[in-house]
């Protein structure tokens, strides 16, 4: 191989492209771009710390019923030891609607009947069944808002960017009005607007959070689409006489759509963290109803006592914040693989 | 510059337009009964007033019939009095609260203004400040730290950063309690002889001369300006950091550095003011946030601003007070743009000629 003279410069690319290195199979299916991005994500530790915690949170959700049987029909109702209104604390003895004992408890805590681990909050709900079917409340949500946010942003960037000019305008001035509205204050309306309607459940915040975060989406998605709609290859599609749907699904969103993939997927911890803010203002879910936001909330009511009552927050809040975290640490990664400031250098 | 303002100005109908259109279109998930609120005070008694509340006030009309009411009000063709009109000002009644919901936010506005008057310089400062430093030591000890803590900022929810801060600064030491003032500040406030000349706590009792008084307003807004600033500070820094890297690598920099500058005149005189141009949005859109009142916040320490009135309405599911606290927000939010755009305009040559 004779000795090759590069331009000044960085010539990462071109030194990439001239390599004789091996193609392997996921880089052939996701394209170098994009598997660039990926082994970004799988190089750095913040990510690798974050998809640990993501790992950690799947297996909660996974093996809840092996780790706190559910009492009852319905596992998403956190059972009620009694009904004082005053918490009780960490340590002490679970009397009525017990759960089954499962494989790890005598082995961890060495006592062969249940108590309270993390205590009990006012109405006597215990705080750890909480956070362990709270785990799977919180992916539910998330994995739904996510999808439904995903797909209309999607669907609005793609027309916006696909037929341009006024189509565009429009879509695009809807947004801006959108992204202008407080978040937190308009999803909160939304809820109180829908929970007369729907009833209490998880359902009018779901829709309350989608209704309000679709937008990041429709513009990430669409100015992908407009630098990709440039490409020689949608050209000669073009050419050759290809359908405008066509071209749309089989030739310029296979190409877009990654960094809005990857983005939306990771957007589960904000979107956990809205449902969270909202039940914590008293907004969705019913009383007892297995979710983090909702045990924080019951800590509103002892702010003069907090001294004592200190668990009712800490350990819901610990997990909730883990759990975002694990999301913000994957997604900051990312967000250095995206800069295209980056690129060619990982 | 002219043309620039004109454009940004001609915005604002169509940003009216347009938030009045999504207010409006929540506010049709309710029945003409619970729609009357918006017109007249008392829950109607029987079949027979319905019907009288929905025909006088155009209740049962098509959608964009009562959108134009709703924006303008009705008048009562007998007395001349207009009944409602969100554009007036008039939201209509809160059955919760039993008043008009304007005067709710009469009530409550000053309080919500008081705690962005303080808020504000810490929450623009540190976060700025922490950021250019991460910035010029990029990869030192300090990047990673503002680094871990931006993450562990935008992973804390308010309402745990509130609580966890109420559990140490309340509970245990007693330093700074919730709420808006003590109760002996309230009773030599309704005892009399205290002038509110602006309603805001912390400037009536300057202004009287009360430095005890502004003491205490102090006292309990700063577990709230904490919990704001934290969480603004995380964003600020990852924001005013990438920014300032960007503007490092500039060919002027270089320039400056190549003439034999000091490293501190680079930075500071050369650098800093053109990364800042790009965090003034993001400053603007935060202090505007403070405007609107800070749902969240308010709520975890009992401030009586605002955000807390919304909240406190949404969990009585009281849909018209809310949804008249949204139009209020709205105004305000288009307002403050508004002026944050022109002001950019101002800065950044490239924004108005662009």
């Amino acid at each position: 191989m004779t000795e090759i003279t590069y331009p000044t410069g960085d010539n990462t690319l071109l030194k990439e492209a001239l390599s004789d290195r091996k193609i392997g199979r996921v880089e052939r299916f996701l394209g170098p771009e994009n598997y660039r991005i990926l082994k970004g994500l799988l190089k750095t530790p913040a990510s690798i710390m974050g998809f640990t915690l993501i790992g950690f949170f799947i297996l909660v959700a996974v093996f809840a019923p092996a780790i706190i049987p559910p009492v009852g029909n319905d596992p998403y109702k956190i059972p009620r030891d009694g009904f004082s209104g005053e918490p009780r604390g960490m340590g002490s003895e679970w009397k009525k609607n017990v759960p089954d004992m499962p494989f790890w408890y005598k082995t961890v805590t060495g006592k062969d009947h249940w108590v309270h681990i993390f205590g009990t909050a006012q109405g006597q709900y215990d705080i750890f069944y909480g956070m362990i079917w709270g785990t799977r409340t919180a992916f539910r949500t998330g994995f739904i808002v996510v999808v439904s946010t995903f797909l209309i942003g999607v669907i609005l960037g793609s027309i916006s960017a696909f037929y341009g000019g006024i189509v565009d305008n429009i879509i695009m001035r809807i947004v801006d009005i959108f992204m202008t509205l407080p978040f937190i204050l308009m999803a909160l309306i939304l809820a109180a607007v829908l929970t007369p309607v729907i009833g209490k459940s998880l359902i009018p915040s779901i829709i309350a959070l989608i209704a309000f975060s679709w937008m990041g989406y429709a513009r990430i998605i669409r100015g992908d689409i407009l630098s990709v709609k440039e490409r020689d290859y949608v050209l000669a599609a073009r050419v050759v006489g290809v359908r405008n749907y066509r071209i749309l699904f089989r030739d310029i969103l296979p190409n877009a759509i990654f960094p809005t993939l990857v983005l939306a997927s990771l957007a589960i911890g904000d979107v956990v963290l809205g449902f969270a803010a909202l039940s914590f203002l008293g907004i969705g879910t019913q009383v007892g109803y297995a979710d983090w936001g909702q045990i924080l909330s019951f800590a509103r009511n002892w702010i003069t006592s907090l001294q004592t009552y200190w668990y009712i927050v800490v350990w819901p809040g610990l997990i909730l914040v883990l759990f975002v975290m694990g999301w913000n640490l994957v997604g900051d990664a990312l967000r250095d693989v995206l800069d295209p400031r980056m690129r060619g250098k990982t | 510059m002219s043309t620039y303002i004109i454009r940004r100005l001609l915005l604002v109908p169509v940003l009216i337009f347009g938030i009045t259109l999504i207010i409006f279109g929540m506010l049709q998930f309710l029945g003409p009964v619970e729609r009357s609120a918006l017109y007249v005070r008392d829950f109607p008694k029987n079949d027979k007033q319905i019907q009288g509340i929905i025909k006088k006030y155009g209740l049962d009309r098509p959608v964009y019939e009562q959108y134009w009411r709703w924006l303008v009000g009705v008048k009562d063709p007998a007395t001349g009095v207009r009944n409602g009109g969100v554009l007036y000002g008039d939201f209509g009644y809160s059955r919760t609260a039993s008043q008009p919901v304007i005067d709710i936010i009469k009530n409550r506005f000053p309080n919500t203004l008081d705690l962005a008057l303080w808020a504000v310089v810490p929450l623009l400062s540190v976060g700025i400040w922490l950021g250019v430093q991460a910035a010029v030591h990029q990869n030192g000890w300090i990047d990673q730290a503002a680094r871990i803590f931006s993450i562990v900022g935008t992973s804390f929810p308010t309402f745990v950063f509130g609580l966890l801060v109420l559990i140490i600064f309340y509970a245990n030491l007693g330093w700074f309690p919730p709420g808006k003032m003590s109760d002996w500040v309230s009773q030599v406030i309704y005892a009399g002889g205290f002038h509110q000349y602006t309603h805001l706590l912390s400037i009536d009792a300057l202004l009287n001369g009360r430095l005890d008084i502004f003491l205490d307003a102090l006292r309990h807004m700063f577990l709230p300006i904490l919990t704001l600033s934290y969480l603004t500070w995380a964003t600020f820094v990852r924001v005013t950091r990438s920014s300032m890297l960007e503007v490092l690598r500039m060919d002027y920099v270089t320039t400056a550095r190549a003439k034999g500058l000091k490293e501190n005149v680079v930075i500071n005189k050369h650098a800093r003011p053109n990364a800042m141009i790009s965090i003034t949005t993001l400053a603007g859109m935060s202090v505007v946030g403070l405007l609107g009142g800070v749902v969240i916040t308010e709520t975890v320490f009992n401030y009586p601003g605002i955000g807390k009135a919304a909240a406190d309405a949404a969990a009585q599911l009281d849909v018209i007070t809310i949804l008249g606290f949204a139009v209020f927000n709205g105004l305000i939010l288009i307002l403050s743009n508004l002026v944050v755009d022109i002001l950019y305009g101002f800065i950044d040559p490239r924004v108005r000629l662009a």
